[in-house]
């Protein structure tokens, strides 16, 4: 009994590492960039929210509806400003402004907040759950937390699909060049990515500091998550993503109820076997020229 | 003033350069060919017209307006669709998709998805089809079919018969006449010179990146093209 509530647990957290990976693997998936700083985006829109609840006096939840706007309107303008210069010189470039917005981030966050840990207090509902049984219950956070990925992957899958400029994202990431002659402006596909993924991440950030405490130096593990979940998934799949951070919270569950000082290093492990047997992931779609 | 008018251009890939000072004009309505050899920069040629490649020095006027510094999803508005050499359909887009990503620019014409598939049957069949799914000559339908869902004013075709069987050649053009029947203006790239020839209003052949021989069709001699294609 012990062990279904483990996977219980740890398949709720997959929710949250979905949540994570979904917008890394959007940014990939559309322009090639690899975002270092998207760890610490995370953070960032926690604090945002933190900022907004103490300054409002609104729930953590309710922070959703100005943060990720905001957040949005931010990562839409990171790339329109700063990220799209650096298209079409490679790699490196990219590489090297996230890093260093990476460090920017961090260093903000501890100038306005303090290296201290924080939290969101969203009351009663921080600890609330649905007995199962005497054994087993599923807290209310985790599971609000996976129902938002899943309805978070597929608003994307419809606006992929149905929308005329979702598919312009998936010919932007065909084939940009070929993508410009058809009147598409891929610059303006790569700035509505990011805001995507930005807004994406307010929603993680938010509903990872409701879970638990943060602090201004997290990123960077949060980052070592997302990079797993979509590792394990498989580039530009929407819902390997969600499998993959699935995988992910079962392993490191599973190996911390055997040993408590495992769960960090099960999921890496588990990331490890799936790079050595499927590079790709185990359900790919990124196609890559 | 002529419909496109592209004066003396260098156009560069980096270090390379491909175009050197090129001139051509276009009349509305026409069907223009531009033949030469391997590498002689038709396809360079067509899409610093479609607005790919920005040139280094010389002018480009389209519809009245300085066109040289557009890029390409500007030209496509402003009603410029090229076919790309290759094809290039989106391999993540059914065929549907792939033409409706065609109309993106919203320019309003006679060309619908309906119409096109009047033109080309056989996509309206395929329409859930992957858009690499498809025969070459297929895809090229699709190529076509997405270029004319921008309801473009000027249309490039570069190469449109390359690796196909010369049945699907023949049908292929008979499309591309009924297009400049209705008005639009065509310019093709043709490694086959004889075709390029008869089906265009006029030509102009590169050779190395320079314009060797320019004029109707009707009016130069098997030898005069020769020397042009070839050089010699």
């Amino acid at each position: 009994m012990q062990w279904i509530n483990t996977l219980v647990q740890g398949i709720l957290l997959g929710g949250l590492y979905a949540l994570y990976g979904t917008g890394l693997s959007l940014i990939f998936g559309v322009m090639r960039i690899v975002n270092l700083a998207h760890g610490d985006f995370i953070m960032l829109g926690a604090f945002m929210s933190l900022l907004v609840t103490s300054m409002l006096g609104l729930p953590p939840l309710i922070s959703i509806a100005i943060v990720v706007p905001v957040m949005f309107l931010l990562g839409f303008l990171l790339q329109r400003g700063i990220l799209n210069q650096t298209i079409g010189k490679g790699l490196m470039p990219p590489l090297v402004i996230t890093f260093g917005l990476s460090i920017i981030v961090q260093n903000v966050l501890q100038m306005g907040f303090s290296a201290d840990s924080q939290g969101l207090d969203a009351g009663a509902l921080e600890t609330a759950s649905i007995p199962i049984n005497d054994q087993i219950s599923i807290g209310i956070m985790p599971l609000i937390t996976f129902i938002v990925a899943v309805a978070v992957l597929a608003g994307l899958q419809l606006f992929f699909n149905r929308t005329k400029v979702g598919q312009a994202f998936r010919a932007t990431s065909d084939d940009p060049e070929t993508a410009e002659l058809m009147g598409i402006n891929s610059r303006q596909i790569y700035a509505l990515a990011m805001g995507i993924s930005f807004a994406i991440v307010a929603l993680a950030g938010i509903l990872l500091g409701i879970r638990t405490n943060f602090a201004p130096t997290d990123g960077p593990a949060r980052l070592i998550f997302a990079f797993e979940a979509v590792i394990i998934g498989g580039l530009g799949s929407l819902w390997g993503t969600l499998a993959g951070g699935i995988i992910l919270g079962l392993s490191q569950n599973i190996g911390a109820q055997i040993n408590p000082t495992w769960f960090q290093l099960a999921g890496h492990i588990v990331t490890l076997i799936v790079l050595a047997v499927r590079p790709t992931g185990l359900f790919a779609r990124t196609r890559d020229s | 003033m002529s419909f496109l008018s592209v004066d003396n251009i260098n156009v560069f890939y980096n270090e390379f350069q491909a175009l050197f000072g090129v001139s051509m004009t276009v009349e509305k309505g026409e069907t223009v060919a531009i033949i030469g050899s391997n590498g002689a920069g038709k396809s360079t040629l067509m899409r610093t017209i479609a607005g790919g490649l920005i040139p280094s020095q010389g002018s480009i006027r389209y519809d009245g307006a300085d066109t040289a510094e557009n890029s390409a999803f500007e030209m496509n508005r402003l009603g410029v669709a090229l076919v790309p050499e290759g094809r290039k359909i989106f391999p993540s887009l059914s065929v549907e998709e792939n033409l409706k990503i065609g109309g993106y620019s919203n320019r309003a014409g006679q060309w619908t998805l309906e119409k096109v598939y009047e033109l080309f049957p056989i996509l309206k069949e395929r329409r859930n089809n992957g858009g690499t799914d498809l025969s070459g000559g297929q895809q090229q339908m699709v190529a076509i079919g997405r270029a004319l869902m921008s309801n473009p004013d000027l249309i490039l075709m570069d190469e449109v018969s390359l690796g196909l069987a010369p049945i699907i050649v023949n049908e292929i053009y008979t499309v591309v006449r009924q297009i400049a029947q209705t008005g639009t203006t065509v310019i093709l790239v043709e490694q086959d010179v004889n075709r390029g020839l008869k089906e265009a209003d006029r030509f102009y052949c590169l050779l190395e990146g320079k314009v060797s021989l320019a004029g109707n069709p009707a009016d130069v001699t098997q030898d005069q093209i020769s020397k042009a294609y070839f050089g010699l």
